[in-house]
């Protein structure tokens, strides 16, 4: 299988969806001449030219409303928002009109569209560039929303996302765009609303998505190295939610730690914590607990920035907490506290 | 207080006789339709908001009225004429508010959401202005598909202030967008007057900005605004040209039905525009022409009546949308099986995408 990174495969997932199918679009700040802020769609319009690769002025509730308008004509717009706090100046538009088209209208007309935008915190970014608040939109009846964490399920959902009948929310990750991975080959496609599980265990349950996946894995390794096997669950869609998986993890181990890099309260973590502890009461070795970014506007300053995100640290904290709380450290499998 | 434009002259156009009759008996259809909603509204089988087009007919009529099979219309939530207006039924309509299952939205929309997408009438919409990007992505995929046509966008004097009109506006412009925006200027939002609201009232001056032909036309005069909208709906499909077309009109209710409409405006006012009811003036033309007569006009009333009367009786003789159905349109029922497993520990109640109880392993 070729190795490509993040953005190489999402790229790969918009050609391959352009050439399939001509109804498909992409319009955003700066995708075509600039070849994507992020350069996601690099050599897209040299390859689709400007009508398929829609080079938008900085007015996003005027082209997300293009996006919702000419997606009900039968258009399957691809909308890139330049990350995803600049989503808030058309969030009317997303909440208001493209998760409502259908049930509104009694389900007679449809919004196939996909808004493709990158969050996540870092790089001093600060308070108004650093953000996650993807479980706003997963709050939202008639929208779904999904996040990969690697480059083949990047691949995989977008093609999914851009051949759904409804409008999808694609959240990406400025971390983690250079990240490689294997991709299939061809039209390789993961459906919308199943979870994975990137690395089995049987001690803990760690529940993310997105770049919190990619800590948790490396978090999940460490406590392998200190005899403790954790399986972790990654989401990839928040809304659908795969609570199926995530259960059946619960079940196993008994001990689970959310980890998300928005603000916890109201956040995925939270929707997590609330069901798990419902569908696995009798079960649960410890309370559910959560850890993600520190309740604050992003601090420009290295050593705040790193206080605010969430981070390894934390997350081995948060899972020894979890496994202290339910006796396990104290019999003895681990005591010490690197 | 606004005064009306110089009212333009109404050209002597090769409008036929049948055109005009066609006309005429919208107006009066919209005029009837909406005074029965008023009494339906009151009589409690209506509910939520409720907003009249009483007063506004020449503007819907010449502008809506004008549309071809080829076009598409976006309008607000004052939606009733303009849904009467592309020939939908009386009966879907007044079904939708009063919240049936037959209803133009299947019960789910209301009274502000009104939609007939056979006739390309899109909505219905509620967030003032938000329909202006919507019409404008329409246009595109008009353009991007190279299909002939162009679509209307209505909306009120107090959308022109919100920044989806102007974000709308200028993406029509620079894309070469063939859309057609229509201000329904009623001098007012809410009690807000449109000198109140907007730093230059000449609202129709918004469009210079954007390079595109603009102009204000008296809205009681059915015929002007048709001519008006005929020549800027040419515009828009022929050379890719969009426009903006304000038309003066008054509201004769208020706000919506809740609102008696007289707190923030003067009576005087209220008597100067009924003395130029759009209804009138244009039965008055269509006498002095010979097109009507006594009992032509007692004829379309007669029928009109019949018409709104059936509207009524179907409404209530439909069925209610069943709670059993409450979770259908959602989503696209191909994709419901992506929800499947979301079932554990869901929320009290909560059912599954497809209408059925987690609880029972139904989903
Ligand atoms: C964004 C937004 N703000 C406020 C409202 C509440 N609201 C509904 S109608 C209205 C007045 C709109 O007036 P206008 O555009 O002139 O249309 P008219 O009602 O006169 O037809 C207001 C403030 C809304 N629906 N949307
Ligand atoms: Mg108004």
């Amino acid at each position: 299988m070729p190795e490509l990174t993040y953005r190489e495969a999402l790229r790969q997932a918009l050609r391959e969806e352009m050439l399939r199918d001509p109804s498909v679009y992409v319009i955003g700040e700066e995708v075509g001449r600039f070849e994507g802020p992020y350069k996601v769609t690099q050599g897209l319009f040299k390859e689709f030219g400007p009508r398929r690769v829609k080079e938008a002025p900085i007015a996003e509730e005027g082209f997300m409303g293009i996006g919702v308008g000419s997606a009900m004509l039968g258009l399957r717009p691809v909308v890139e928002i330049m990350t995803l706090n600049f989503i808030l100046v058309a969030i009317d538009m997303v909440i208001n009109h493209a998760a409502k088209v259908r049930y509104m209208f009694g389900g007679q007309l449809k919004v196939p569209m996909v808004i493709r935008t990158p969050g996540g915190s870092g790089k001093q970014l600060t308070a108004q560039h650093s953000q996650s608040f993807e479980g706003w939109f997963a709050n939202t009846p008639g929208l779904k929303v999904v996040a990969p964490s690697n480059p083949a399920d990047a691949k995989g959902l977008l093609k999914s996302a851009i051949r759904d009948d409804d409008p999808v929310l694609f959240l990406e990750n400025l971390t983690i765009y250079n990240q490689r991975g294997e991709v299939p080959d061809g039209d390789y496609v993961v459906p919308i609303g199943l979870a994975a599980v990137p690395r089995v265990g049987t001690d803990l349950t760690i529940v993310s998505h997105s770049y919190a996946t990619v800590r948790a894995l490396q978090v999940a390794e460490r406590f392998a190295e200190e005899g403790i096997s954790v399986e972790v669950v990654d989401l990839r869609s928040l809304r659908p939610l795969d609570m199926e998986t995530v259960v059946k993890s619960v079940r196993k181990t008994h001990r689970v730690l959310c980890v998300e890099e928005g603000w916890p309260t109201y956040g995925v973590s939270a929707e997590i914590a609330a069901r798990v502890s419902k569908a696995c009461f009798a079960e649960l070795d410890a309370p559910v607990e959560r850890v993600g970014g520190a309740e604050v506007s992003m601090p420009y300053a290295r050593p705040l920035e790193n206080a605010a995100q969430v981070n390894n640290e934390k997350i081995y904290a948060a899972a020894r907490s979890v496994l202290a709380e339910s006796g396990m450290l104290k019999r003895g499998i681990l005591t010490a506290n690197r | 207080m606004s005064t009306i434009a110089p009212s333009r002259t109404t050209p002597d156009l090769h409008v036929s006789d049948e055109e005009l009759r066609r006309l005429y008996r919208m107006m009066v259809q919209i005029r009837r339709f909406e005074e029965r909603t008023e009494e339906q509204y009151t009589r409690d089988r209506i509910g939520g908001y409720c907003h009249l087009n009483i007063g506004e007919e020449a503007t819907v009529a010449g502008t809506v009225g004008s549309l071809t099979s080829d076009d598409y219309l976006f309008g607000g939530y004052r939606d009733h004429g303009l849904s009467l207006a592309v020939g939908g039924s009386p009966r879907a309509v007044m079904a939708e508010l009063f919240g049936k299952e037959t209803g133009q939205a299947h019960g789910r929309g209301g009274s502000m959401h009104l939609l007939d997408v056979k006739r390309h009438f899109l909505g219905g919409w509620g967030i003032v202005g938000a329909q202006i990007p919507l019409a404008v992505g329409a246009a595109f995929a008009l353009d991007y598909e190279g299909r002939p046509g162009a679509v209307m966008c209505l909306f009120g004097d107090a959308a022109v202030n919100i920044g989806a009109f102007h974000e709308g506006l200028n993406l029509a412009a620079i894309w070469n967008l063939p859309c057609v925006f229509v201000i329904t200027n009623n001098l007012y939002g809410m009690g807000t007057s449109v000198e109140m609201a907007s730093a230059e009232p000449d609202l129709w001056k918004r469009g210079q900005a954007y390079r595109m032909p603009s102009e204000r036309v008296d809205g009681q005069d059915v015929l002007a605004v048709r001519e008006a909208t005929q020549r800027l709906l040419r515009l828009a499909r022929e050379e890719r040209q969009p426009a903006l077309l304000e038309c003066l009109t008054y509201r004769y209710r208020g706000h919506s039905v809740a609102d008696p409409g007289k707190s923030y405006r003067p009576q005087e006012e209220i008597d100067r525009w009924r003395d130029r009811d759009p209804i009138v003036l244009f039965e008055q033309t269509l006498r002095t022409r010979g097109i009507l007569d006594d009992a032509a006009v007692e004829a379309v009333r007669a029928e009109v009546e019949a018409e709104v009367q059936d509207a009524i009786d179907y409404a209530l003789a439909s069925p209610d949308p069943d709670p059993k159905d409450l979770y259908l349109h959602i989503y696209d029922p191909k994709g419901a099986s992506d929800f499947d497993r979301m079932g554990e520990g869901a929320p009290f109640g909560e059912l599954s995408i497809r209408g059925t109880n987690w609880a029972n392993g139904e989903a």
